[in-house]
């Protein structure tokens, strides 16, 4: 089982990543590692597009928090694309909803 | 039809496996239950959190001790056991994240687990046995017809090309 990761940087000054799969903590830290990789090529505002996730548990909710506050620290911001409930009532039950901009497509998210 | 065990899984304590019991997991309760779909999602994600929990249990003291799970039905419930040989823990002191609306919430990146599975299921216990934390997980719903029902088991850590075990 292997997440998939495509980053598009034709978004400018957007990257968006969409993720493809299951993000569970087996797969999430391939997750945080992309992430990690994306700040520190100085890519600043991500939108992690989660339209392809089939199932994202609390490690998947833990490194999307993770790089919300990395990039809040350098000024920058992670949003979220996400329409399948399944996926959206995790972050409803947790609250998340308030903590993270979630958008119904990618190009709602590089609007802003 | 009384309490009944459908079916036992053995997983190394190993998060590849964890996707195994979900998928087992889902199939029995799609198979054999009523349930609507966003309950069966639901049964899944709290399956997930308390696999990933009990190996992370298991790997801090045992590590080399497989997590077993247990699928019960009733009439009008089924059951979900996962069982690790971990340390234990108090339920009663976990700490949890703080409001959505306090800057502090960014810095809690674990611990949602538990508060999930019991918003997720019907019901949830975590009892401490004798080698380490057995977590129950109740569905309540009938079932989808009335046939008897056959136990299956299944030993993952057993398959060829793993780690031996002690």
């Amino acid at each position: 089982m292997e997440l998939g990761l495509e980053v598009d940087d034709s978004r400018r000054p957007y990257t968006v990543l969409a993720v493809k799969g299951e993000v569970d903590v087996y797969t999430a830290p391939r997750l945080r590692e992309k992430l990690v990789e994306l700040v520190s090529q100085g890519k600043h505002q991500i939108v992690v597009d989660l339209e392809g996730v089939d199932f994202l548990d609390s490690t998947g909710l833990g490194v999307l928090v993770g790089g919300l506050k990395r990039l809040r620290s350098h000024d920058g911001d992670l949003t979220l694309v996400c329409t399948h409930q399944r996926i959206l009532k995790v972050f409803e039950i947790t609250g998340l909803t308030k903590v993270f901009s979630i958008y119904g497509t990618v190009d709602e998210a590089v609007a802003e | 039809m009384q309490r009944a065990l459908v079916l036992e899984l053995d997983i190394p304590s190993s998060p590849e496996f964890i996707a195994i019991v979900r998928l087992v997991v889902a199939s029995v309760a799609s198979a054999r239950r009523a349930l609507a779909d966003e309950r069966i999602d639901d049964l899944k994600l709290a399956v997930s959190e308390a696999c990933t929990n009990a190996i992370e249990a298991n790997r801090s003291i045992r590590p080399n001790a497989p997590v077993h799970i247990e699928i019960w039905e009733s009439p009008d419930r089924l059951e979900v056991t996962i069982e690790d040989s971990g340390p234990g823990f108090d339920p009663e002191k976990l700490s949890f994240p703080p409001p959505v609306t306090d800057p502090e919430r960014l810095n809690f990146e674990r611990g949602l687990g538990i508060p999930l599975i019991k918003t997720l299921v019907d019901s949830a216990s975590f009892v401490r046995t004798d080698s380490g934390t057995s977590v129950r997980m109740t569905v309540f719903g009938g079932p989808v017809n009335g046939d008897d029902t056959a136990t299956i088991y299944i030993d993952v850590s057993q398959l060829p090309g793993l780690p031996d075990a002690e």
